[in-house]
């Protein structure tokens, strides 16, 4: 009897909840642009927030409300975003690729360590440990952070340690610029070729005692720029890009290489007087 | 019939048994929404609301199961009541208020199937309270609830400041706090007969 009276008093308790819910369903239904929903087909679905909006939808429904312009997608194909421009009828507002930039050349051929680390295999973790176990404390730590945080497999380690942007598949979504206990990563658009490739404070020997290829901050490269392009702030050359920055004269006196001329094929390229990397491969030695 | 004073009540559910603090309900928002003081009132109010409706829910239901005979189905359709309830308050407000929605609303089915909302249903049904008793319980373990959100928010606030030792930042330091609030808590514990 009991069995009956909890199958019937269940089930027609939730028959009752289902009718209201299928009736409010109906009776309360909120309109939405349908076309929200077809954009947002059309978004690669990678919701990586470098259009500066939280996801793919409120994008689309930015979009749909005509707040932006699909050009702001850093993601999609060029034809993916004329696509969602033809059907809702705008320009597809062409937007300057932008790329993480990497501020440090100091992979394990060059740069000196001054312990040995062999906690868990992080940056953020090593970096916890008095900063990690580079010689230099700016430089890149060279766990990978970056290339397990990369949704776009844009980032990988080279032989030495060193993370290497793929820019084509880059898409400037800041997720490495945050994972970085060193903020060794910034998002440039991809004209910024001037590049400085090091972080650290320090000057003169210093430098070249835990790293080969460091900012020295001699300020060669400020007094050869034209102009103020180039300033010595805090022992480091500080590019301004809102001047004409597309000249190649500042990295040619460069005595350690730090500032460079990003080359999409080439990669960095550095200047003619920059010297030849002697030591190879050592760690932990030249320290006592 | 239970003869409890509506002010004792009160005082119980948000201070003495508050049900994050001391009864360690509703742990997972209390961590998760409880980092910045805006959404930490917002969240408070949503829990409060969706106390009060269940409490309703709850109070209807269990005349009804008493009256049918089948007191032991009360769990079950609490929660289906309760979940299904809301899903339909939810659909109103985003029909009739889309601001209130827009502030609320992402909040709501969240805490639909949250502990506390059925430690609620099922306490006040124990305690034998009737219509007034359990409305004043229901909104006075929202106020506690929202009370703990504050207080942890306020505290989470100004240690964004600070510099805490990197070992203890993040979910640490936050269950930390949330440890030594529960002790001074237990302060409040000889105010009230129960």
């Amino acid at each position: 009897m009991s069995v009956l009276i909890s199958l019937t008093a269940l089930g027609g308790l939730t028959l009752l909840l289902a009718i209201m819910l299928i009736w409010a369903n109906k009776k309360l239904y909120v309109f939405e642009d349908p076309r929200i929903d077809t954009v947002e087909e059309m978004l690669p679905h990678a919701n990586c927030g470098g259009c500066g909006f939280p996801g793919c939808r409120p994008f689309a429904e930015a979009l749909v409300n005509g707040k932006v312009l699909p050009g702001k997608c850093t993601v999609s194909t060029d034809d993916g975003k004329a696509k969602i421009a033809s059907y809702l009828g705008v320009d597809v507002g062409a937007e300057e690729k932008w790329v993480a930039r990497l501020a440090c050349a100091g992979g394990t051929n060059v740069a000196l360590n001054r312990a040995r680390y062999n906690g868990v295999k992080t940056c953020q973790g090593a970096a916890l440990v008095s900063g990690g176990g580079k010689g230099c404390f700016w430089g890149c730590l060279g766990h990978g952070d970056c290339e397990a945080v990369c949704d776009f497999d844009a980032i990988t380690l080279n032989a030495f340690s060193l993370p290497v942007v793929d820019v084509t598949k880059c898409t400037a979504c800041g997720d490495c610029v945050e994972v970085c206990p060193k903020d060794l990563f910034s998002l440039h658009p991809i004209s910024h070729r001037l590049w400085v490739n090091c972080k650290n404070l320090e000057h003169g020997d210093e430098v070249l005692e835990d790293c080969q290829v460091g900012c020295t901050a001699c300020g060669k490269c400020a007094m050869d720029a034209p102009g103020n392009l180039i300033s010595m702030i805090n022992n480091l050359p500080v590019v301004n890009y809102s001047l004409n920055h597309n000249t190649q004269v500042p990295i040619q006196r460069c005595p350690t290489g730090a500032i460079v001329w990003l080359d999409d094929k080439q990669g960095a390229v550095k200047g003619t007087e920059s010297k030849k990397i002697v030591r190879k491969g050592e760690r932990l030695e030249g320290f006592s | 019939m239970n003869q409890e004073s509506l002010w004792s009540i009160f005082i119980n559910a948000v201070l003495i048994n508050n049900f994050v603090l001391a009864y360690f309900l509703g742990i997972c928002p209390f961590l998760g929404v409880s980092g910045k003081m805006e959404t930490a009132t917002k969240m408070g109010g949503a829990v409060t609301f969706v106390l009060v409706i269940s409490s309703l829910c709850a109070y209807g239901l269990h005349s009804l199961l008493a009256a049918i005979g089948a007191p032991y189905l009360e769990l079950i359709s609490y929660i289906v009541v309760i979940a299904a309830t809301v899903q339909l308050v939810e659909m109103f407000i985003k029909k009739v208020s889309p601001v209130l929605f827009n502030a609320l609303g992402i909040f709501l089915p969240l805490i639909t199937t949250n502990c506390v909302i059925l430690a609620l249903a099922l306490f006040q049904t124990n305690k034998g309270y009737n219509f007034v008793q359990c409305l004043v319980y229901a909104l006075a373990s929202g106020a506690g609830f929202t009370l703990a959100l504050v207080l942890m928010a306020g505290i989470r606030e100004h240690l964004d400041l600070a510099e805490p030792p990197n070992i203890v930042k993040g979910t640490v330091l936050t269950l930390m706090i949330a440890g030594i609030l529960a002790l001074s808590f237990m302060g409040f514990a000889g105010l009230g007969s129960n």
